[in-house]
């Protein structure tokens, strides 16, 4: 063949596969949402919310009750509540992080999945702030926690870290959700004109808000889309650091750490990515997406597993270090206690998922299979829960006074509110999935050969320069 | 039905390149009052239509200091003037405990006002538009790209700007109407 056929062989792995054009993917992902609602949707959707109303009866009784009904005792007074905020908020990270970060780092790669991974972060906070909201004991007060003028003319103490979270979170929550609109946007438009009833052409039209794909319109949208993207980077960095900060500025042993803010991001991270894989993995498979996110994605989202799951390891290490290297008899303590004490058997689930399943994606083969990928981003999963877990409970429980040492245990309160929260969660991405377009179509076009006008040469017959691509 | 008032003019075109080809010669025709509508964001499309850059920038920057200041503000006047707390023997005005929450709510309000402006700049939410009366347009968020010239563009002639837009490569050039009793 030609010259051309020799740049095909050193260009890169395309990023979207099975030759799309513009409309194949806007049928592809618009499709889902059209559809009549599959039977295995309604078998799930049941099922998470079955989980999530159990959570709700249960919060409803931790408000009657009060929270004695959750295991926290002293000197364990943050349970597993606070390891599911933790948990939760992490997770959103990876969200921010594919929409955000690497659109500024112009990673044409994550248009196939940006969508759904905001869509993750906004229902992961969503859970993260249901457990410090009903951790408050009086929770008709909460308002405290916010600076409203009231009659006792009091304010919050703007020193605390609890009250920075508030504000770190609820932010967070917020430019999330202005952000996804926004990406939102085009999408709905496309859904708009090709709605065929009445009810999605009216609903459709008016959460589009009469977008017409202008330049005039588009050239205002990019640049608020950028400044969105600009000031979500930030936060990637900024809510999980004042997160840890709950924990560093107290003066407890094992969590008066500097090494916590850039810890705890790595691991926000960690988690998410592997949190978005397995909701990639199950969405590419129900619904045939495999042109749209390829291998070539997952991949790339294994690298990054990999990398900061490798930073998470070294986090623990370095902790190790710097408790010996201190010469602080309790901090030392502590972490022998942590991997040999009433607790082992969680920090050793720790190290095993986060710090060793990781390490099966220096392999390319492992790292490119599909149920390696799946199996270990539960893992991964698992692991950055029982991190949470053995950084809060086991400090508390062995602390300085061995005569006030105890063991904690969760009731069956905190087990359901737990685990409702994973139903609430999947109930709130399956409407997402079935109403909303999962992929962000309008960037996966931008994406394509084809959306480049230097494509189409001088002649407009696909003979440009950058044909071979 | 029978006062029918012209709103402009849109025209279908094959594939980005040709319309950023006719977004130049617009330009340089002097039309001012025209757009290119497409499934996604043209490169290079700001030049060819001799656009220039959005002023949001400026607009979230500025916003971006004033919620600062108004974080700061905030956590200066409750815990200094209006309910002075003594915790932990820290001094009222602990300027080094105050960042992150005027951290928060600067990007909290430039995140809002980003939204805020691209909706006011882009004149949104609109839903009653005169290229929503093409039947083709639809197609606009789905594979389709177009130009429409609207009637009171000074160069506006219904022959003339016709006949350049079929020129240019445009294909189902149609005219926008609408009754004049919807006025």
């Amino acid at each position: 063949m030609t010259k051309t056929s020799n740049r095909i062989q050193i260009a890169e792995t395309p990023l979207i596969t099975g030759n799309q054009t513009f409309s194949t993917i806007t049928d592809k992902v618009s499709s889902i949402t059209e559809q009549k609602t599959p039977r295995m949707w309604y078998v799930l959707f049941g099922a998470a919310s079955s989980l999530a109303l159990i959570m709700f009866s249960l919060i409803g009784y931790l408000i009657w009750e009060g929270v004695g009904v959750w295991g926290v005792q002293i000197p364990v007074g943050w349970g597993w509540a606070i390891v599911n905020f933790v948990f939760w908020v992490g997770i959103g990270h990876a969200g921010t992080l594919i929409s955000a970060v690497l659109f500024l780092f112009r990673q044409k790669w994550r248009t196939s999945i940006n969508r759904f991974a905001e869509a993750m972060t906004l229902f992961a906070v969503i859970c993260a702030l249901i457990f410090p909201g009903i951790h408050v004991g009086r929770i008709w007060v909460a308002y405290f926690m916010f600076p409203i003028p009231n009659s006792m003319g009091m304010w919050p103490n703007f020193r605390s870290p609890l009250l920075w979270d508030v504000f770190a979170v609820g932010t967070y929550f917020s430019v999330s959700l202005m952000f996804w609109y926004v990406g939102l946007i085009p999408d709905l438009a496309s859904l708009r004109d090709r709605a065929k009833n009445k009810i999605r052409k009216i609903f459709f039209g008016i959460v589009s808000l009469g977008w017409r794909g202008g330049n005039r319109q588009w050239k205002h949208y990019e640049l608020a889309y950028l400044l969105l993207a600009g000031l979500s980077t930030p936060l990637v960095l900024s809510v999980h650091s004042v997160v840890s900060t709950d924990f560093a500025t107290s003066v407890i042993p094992g969590w008066h750490t500097t090494i916590f803010p850039p810890y705890f991001v790595a691991g926000a991270i960690f988690s998410g990515f592997a949190m978005v894989m397995t909701l990639a993995l199950v969405a590419r498979k129900i619904y045939g997406l495999e042109h749209l996110i390829t291998l070539r994605h997952l991949e790339n989202m294994n690298k990054i597993i990999l990398v900061t799951g490798m930073m998470v390891g070294y986090a623990y290490s370095m902790e190790f270090f710097i408790a010996w290297y201190s010469g602080n008899a309790y901090e030392k303590f502590t972490f022998i206690n942590r991997a040999f004490g009433q607790y082992a058997w969680a920090y050793w689930i720790m190290i095993s998922c986060n710090v060793i399943i990781p390490q099966l994606f220096w392999s390319k083969k492992l790292r490119t299979s599909i149920p390696v990928m799946f199996v270990a981003s539960i893992f991964v999963n698992i692991g950055m829960w029982f991190e949470r877990f053995v950084i809060t409970v086991t400090s508390l429980a062995n602390d300085f006074l061995p005569s006030s040492w105890d063991y904690y245990q969760p009731t069956f309160v905190d087990i359901g509110t737990f685990m409702g929260s994973f139903g609430l969660f999947f109930a709130l991405f399956l409407i997402f999935i079935r109403f909303l377009p999962l992929i962000a179509m309008s960037e996966v076009k931008g994406v394509l050969p084809q959306a480049d006008p230097l494509y189409y040469g001088h002649n407009g017959d696909g003979k440009g320069e950058k044909h071979g691509k | 039905m029978a006062n029918k008032k012209i709103e402009g003019i849109i025209a279908e075109f094959k594939n980005p390149a040709e319309l950023i080809r006719a977004a130049e010669k617009l330009r340089d025709s002097e039309y001012t009052k025209f757009d290119c509508h497409s499934p996604f964001p043209i490169h290079g499309m700001d030049r060819a239509m001799g656009e220039k850059r959005s002023p949001l920038g400026w607009i979230v920057g500025i916003v971006a200091f004033l919620g600062l200041g108004a974080g700061v503000t905030l956590e200066w006047w409750t815990s200094t003037i209006d309910y002075p707390l003594v915790i932990s023997g820290k001094p009222f005005f602990s300027y080094q405990a105050y960042g992150p929450v005027a951290f928060a709510v600067m990007v909290l309000s430039s995140a809002f006002v980003a939204l805020a402006g691209m909706l006011i700049l882009n004149k949104l939410p609109k839903f009653n538009h005169p290229v929503f009366h093409s039947d083709r347009f639809g197609k606009v968020t789905d594979d389709a790209f177009f130009v429409s010239i609207e009637a009171n563009d000074p160069h506006f002639d219904q022959k003339k700007t016709i006949e350049f837009l079929k020129t240019l490569g445009g294909q189902h050039v149609e005219l926008l109407e609408t009754d004049e009793k919807n006025e």
